[in-house]
């Protein structure tokens, strides 16, 4: 019982007490979180995700600072009523790009980690200007605002390289182009070949109807790319996960 | 007090600290506790090793139970797919129009169909189908593209106006104003004309003025007497029944700017059987034709 009864020493220093704890919390975090660094399971290899395009970039931003995360998740959990409801189940390959992820775990609204393509977009902006005009029964605030509030892809490089510098693979020429690629998604009149090359699947449309490129469009633009990127014919699910 | 301090002091021990005189008990924990605790610790070490657990260097220990909630949620839809198989397969092989008129059938896509339609559909037509501004009414017997079960068939898998599937249905109103196709003045007499034929308050001078244009720019999809044509998706202009309104602000919003309205294609998210289901229960609504 010899080092036991040394229990004193370290009771009686508060800066040892401080460094041992610190040490004994370290060993939870390496066994907890270390691994998933190195575990080639932890994200699967899955076709089709890309980086997000600059237009829907910005929308990720809009739908950040309005707290839509506070009442929508994005993560269809593997169970068969949100299976049946929102579509497969999520990845971890689906939010790789993510920073922050939107996982969330409180829905006061519906999950919308596959709500692209699944409503026009005329009803996005229907909604969003006015939830309750076409669900009576939406406790939604309105956003009608984001359409009045036109944007400039004034930051939009220092965007792109901030979020290469936490691993999403932009590459020098995506970052040069953003400013073109952010205005081109919402033109369908525009040459969007470049920004089809570098971001492939990517929707090009006037998002919000309406001359000028808003809030609106940018929001749109990224909810109507959630969920749609996996090519789920390349995904075969591991047994023994 | 009815114990006595000296008492205790004999029976427990003292962790054998003290400061100024002053020292700490050393009481045992309550053995409930204790087995508690044990317990949990045991608890613990079998889980993990019945359960996936522990980080290795490819992966993580797989539990001898072999527990994966992917393979349990596979399991689990792949059983009522299983037991539903006999009637869905019955269902897509029947003809369309057979539907209704199974009682097998009917009783289906009366549940299943509503089941789906509350989950994809109701957003925008409405929990009752009643339909939204810009969302069109399925209870009542107005269609668009038409109201057979072929054509809402039609309708619920390739969509309307969506960019994702060549098939999709597809028409498009010129945006007269916008475009500059038309005067104000010609918009505003042909907004007035579309009020005389479907009944409402209007200018008749200006109507007059607006059948000409009317028939000269819009009769070759609303057809000479504005009833519609079905296979463009060009609505009745002569009933009581608007999809944005028949006021003279949304007419004129209309005509200046067109309306592009837009349903996904449901295909590539439903299946065949779940498609006919919502169709059939579409259909049986009230408007089906």
């Amino acid at each position: 019982m010899g080092l036991l009864d040394k229990h004193g020493v370290i009771e009686k220093n508060a800066t040892l007490l401080l460094v041992f704890s610190f040490l004994v919390v370290t060993v939870g975090g390496i066994v907890e979180i270390a691994p998933l660094f190195y575990l080639e399971n932890t994200i699967e290899k899955v076709e089709g995700v890309r980086p997000y395009t600059p237009l829907e970039l910005t929308g990720r931003d809009i739908y950040i600072r309005e707290g839509c995360y506070v009442c929508h998740s994005q993560m269809i959990r593997p169970m068969r009523d949100e299976v049946e409801r929102y579509g497969h189940y999520s990845l971890a390959a689906e939010s790789m790009y993510d920073h922050p992820f939107q996982w969330g775990s409180k829905r006061t609204g519906p999950d919308l980690a596959r709500v692209g393509g699944r409503y026009s977009d005329g009803w996005h902006v229907d909604h969003l200007t006015n939830p309750q005009s076409v669900v009576p029964e939406s406790v939604m605030p309105k956003y009608g605002f984001l359409l009045n509030r036109m944007i400039e892809p004034t930051y939009i490089e220092d965007r792109l390289k901030t979020d290469a510098l936490v691993g999403v693979p932009y590459s020098s020429e995506m970052i040069e182009a953003a400013k073109a690629d952010f205005a081109a998604q919402a033109d369908p009149d525009s040459d969007y070949d470049g920004l089809m090359e570098r971001y492939p699947k990517a929707q090009v449309r006037n998002f919000d109807g309406k001359s000028g490129i808003s809030e609106m469009d940018a929001l749109v633009a990224y909810l109507q790319v959630l969920g749609t990127m996996v090519d789920f014919s390349t995904f075969e699910p591991v047994a023994s996960r | 007090m009815s114990k006595k301090p000296t008492a205790k002091k004999q029976e427990v021990h003292t962790t054998g600290h003290e400061w100024d005189g002053i020292e700490e008990y050393n009481n045992p924990l309550p053995r409930w506790w204790l087995w508690t605790f044990y317990a949990t610790v045991i608890w613990g070490v079998l889980y993990t090793v019945a359960y996936p657990a522990w980080p290795l260097i490819n992966g993580a220990t797989p539990g001898l139970l072999g527990h994966s909630t992917r393979a349990d949620v596979a399991a689990e839809i792949a059983e009522y797919a299983k037991a539903n198989e006999p009637i869905e397969a019955k269902l897509v092989a029947a003809d369309l129009t057979a539907i209704n008129t199974d009682e097998e059938l009917a009783n289906y896509t009366a549940n299943a169909g509503r089941a789906v339609f509350g989950t994809w559909c109701a957003q925008c037509h409405g929990a009752g189908a009643g339909g939204n501004v810009g969302y069109p009414n399925l209870l009542d017997n107005d269609w668009l593209w038409g109201g057979s079960i072929e054509d809402i068939h039609l309708t619920v898998t390739h969509g309307i106006r969506n960019t994702d599937d060549a098939d999709a249905r597809y028409s498009e109103m010129p945006a007269f104003g916008r475009d500059e196709l038309l005067e104000s003045a010609q918009i505003e007499q042909v907004v007035q004309y579309v009020r005389q034929i479907s009944g409402q308050d209007h200018d008749a001078a200006a109507a007059t003025e607006g059948a000409v244009v009317f028939v000269d720019n819009c009769a070759s999809c609303h057809m000479e007497d504005g009833t519609g044509d079905r296979m463009q998706g060009a609505p009745n202009l002569t009933d009581a029944i608007w999809l944005y309104g028949g006021d003279v602000d949304t007419l004129t919003e209309t005509v200046t700017n067109a309306r592009f309205g837009v349903m996904p294609n449901w295909n590539t998210r439903l299946s065949e059987a779940e498609i006919r289901a919502v169709a059939a229960y579409v259909h049986s609504l009230g408007g089906g034709e």
